[in-house]
């Protein structure tokens, strides 16, 4: 095919517009994690001064440092912000897999038009705020909230349970919220599935669960990866449920990060944290990546 | 994959979606409280929503909340869909696999590091952040999600009719606008809504990007809510679900009528 100038128009557009405004920021980044903590605006040393030609970039490039960096890995805090993040992303994102998936197997069994119903009311709550939606549990969990007075009418328990700043009260606000990026996935590959597959598997003999351990599970795989990936990697860097749900003795790294910038004006540090985090995901982030292509490769 | 449901299939469903909607259910219940105290019901009342109307903090961080969402929603429609266009029609080009990797990157990156970066950006440029800034930060961030939408219709789509007018002469500009956009309109019309409600609902990349006198909803509720549950917020937050709930309603009507007209036509 000819290249005419408007096609060029429109792969150069938005490419310029995301350099500019999602590569370039990260370079940034980069470059400021590098750099040192100063009582100036903006607050970090060396400032990239241009106008002094070559002389400028070589005092700039000496006093970089690696100062932010050895702070993360002399403080264990740091270590422990990760981990902690790492764990609830990876607990977070088993119970999801494991709700989300009776759930979306349901959903695709439906006839239709039920179907078309069903699935519309599961993903409705995905475009009512976030905030929101945590701000919903707040009201719930808070001590003299709805699950307390339902629990104790019920005489399961004599006192109100402390269930906000906890760690259970993290775990059902990341659930609650990213259940759909999970359900939605798993739902597109089992609904392409081919019900003769498992009436085969069950004519041979088959048990339900052999059935579907060798055949629903196979099947649903690309399903499986994407909505794992979907949820795991923003979890883990997740600023706003821990913090209005979470306690504040043991920080997830988003929080960790957010309080460097805001509260310590440690803009090197935060970018240093960000840095990190990044190459932390970087694995899962690659895999969604090179899933992503293969269904746009393979749609075609 | 369709078929008879078992117990099992329909328990799923029925725990799945109360799970969904009791939250927000009582969300919008507690609204409607006329005590102060939200475990105690006083009785319907309509107060919060009163005391809401004199409140010129929420409401100036509304009207700013609005603004940045309709503007960044209308520019990430235009280059995620010119951003789709080029990943489904320009073939390979140089640099094709960093293009996809800064299309997808977005999708999942956490906000935390998109809005570090995008506020150092501003700074390294010396920017002042404020209005302007937030709707650049919305609009990157939702062109991705525009993309997704707009190239899934784009894939499943007949060429022949746009084989047909560049084979009768037209200029690849009117074959868009006169073909190709019409037929993609409705994913770019629910792209732009996937957007305008994106932009709606962050909190943190605006938290990181805005600066004095561009307070956005989320950010005024957030500082109020961290100070823990009011009723005043459980009245703001009813009506942000009433009003994204009316534009889906309205929005899939529209694209009913659409149909039907085109069906009617063609008949």
């Amino acid at each position: 095919m000819k290249r005419s100038w408007s096609m060029i128009l429109v792969v150069a557009v938005p490419y310029l517009w995301l350099a500019a405004f999602f590569l370039v920021p990260f370079l940034i980044v980069l470059k400021i994690s590098l750099s040192q903590t100063a009582l100036a605006q903006p607050p970090y040393l060396p400032v990239l001064d241009l106008a002094a030609g070559w002389r400028g970039l070589r005092g700039f490039v000496t006093a970089l440092s690696l100062e932010g960096y050895a702070l993360l890995f002399s403080d264990p805090l740091y270590l422990f912000s990760y981990l902690k993040s790492l764990a609830i992303g990876a607990g977070a994102t088993a119970i999801l897999l494991l709700l989300g998936f009776p759930l979306a197997y349901a959903l695709a069994r439906t006839p239709q038009p039920a179907q078309g119903v069903l699935l519309v009311l599961v993903v409705l709550p995905f475009w009512t705020s976030f905030l929101i939606r945590i701000y919903a549990w707040m009201n719930i969990l808070q001590r003299d909230g709805l699950l307390n007075g339902a629990l104790q009418a019920l005489g399961v328990v004599d006192a109100p349970i402390p269930w906000l700043a906890t760690d259970a009260a993290v775990m059902i606000g990341l659930v609650y919220s990213y259940l759909p990026f999970m359900v939605l996935p798993l739902y597109a590959s089992l609904q392409k599935m081919d019900t003769a597959l498992l009436e085969a598997a069950a004519d041979l003999g088959a048990p339900a669960w052999k059935t579907f351990w060798l055949v629903t599970v196979p099947l649903a795989r690309p399903g499986i990866v994407a909505g794992s990936l979907l949820c795991f990697i923003p979890i883990v860097g997740e600023f706003v449920i821990p913090d209005l749900l979470g306690g504040s003795q043991s920080l997830m790294i988003g929080q960790t990060l957010w309080i460097e910038f805001f509260g310590n004006k440690d803009w090197p540090v935060a970018s240093a944290l960000a840095v990190a985090l990044l190459a932390v995901l970087l694995v899962p982030i690659v895999l969604y990546q090179r899933q992503q292509m293969r269904a746009l490769e393979g749609g075609r | 994959m369709q078929g008879r449901l078992t117990r099992v299939n329909l328990a799923a469903l029925a725990i799945g979606l109360a799970f969904l909607y009791l939250p927000i259910a009582i969300l919008v219940i507690y609204s409607f409280n006329d005590s102060r105290l939200v475990g105690v019901w006083g009785g319907w009342s309509l107060r919060w929503y009163r005391d809401l109307l004199g409140n010129q903090a929420m409401l100036d961080a509304a009207w700013a909340s609005l603004r940045v969402a309709v503007l960044s929603a209308s520019i990430a429609t235009v280059l995620g869909t010119l951003a789709a266009l080029a990943l489904v029609r320009a073939g390979r080009f140089a640099g094709r696999t960093a293009f996809v990797a800064m299309i997808y990157a977005p999708l999942v990156m956490p906000e935390v590091i998109t809005g570090l970066s995008l506020l150092l950006l501003f700074v390294a440029i010396n920017i002042d952040r404020g209005f302007w800034t937030v709707v650049i930060a919305h609009a990157t961030l939702t062109l991705c999600f525009v993309t997704v939408v707009v190239q899934a219709r784009l894939l499943d789509f007949d060429r022949s009719l746009e084989e047909a007018a560049t084979d009768l002469g037209c200029p690849p500009w009117r074959v868009f606008m006169t073909i190709t956009l019409p037929l993609i309109a409705p994913a770019v019309v629910a792209a732009w809504m996937l957007a305008f409600t994106l932009s709606l609902d962050d909190l943190v990349i605006a938290s990181f990007t805005s600066g004095p006198g561009a307070t956005t909803l989320p950010i005024r509720i957030y500082s109020e809510v961290r100070l823990g549950v009011k009723p005043e917020i459980n009245a703001v937050c009813t009506i942000m679900i009433a009003v994204v709930a009316s534009v889906l309603i309205v929005a899939s009507l529209l694209s009913k009528l659409t149909v039907a007209s085109r069906t009617q036509r063609s008949a």
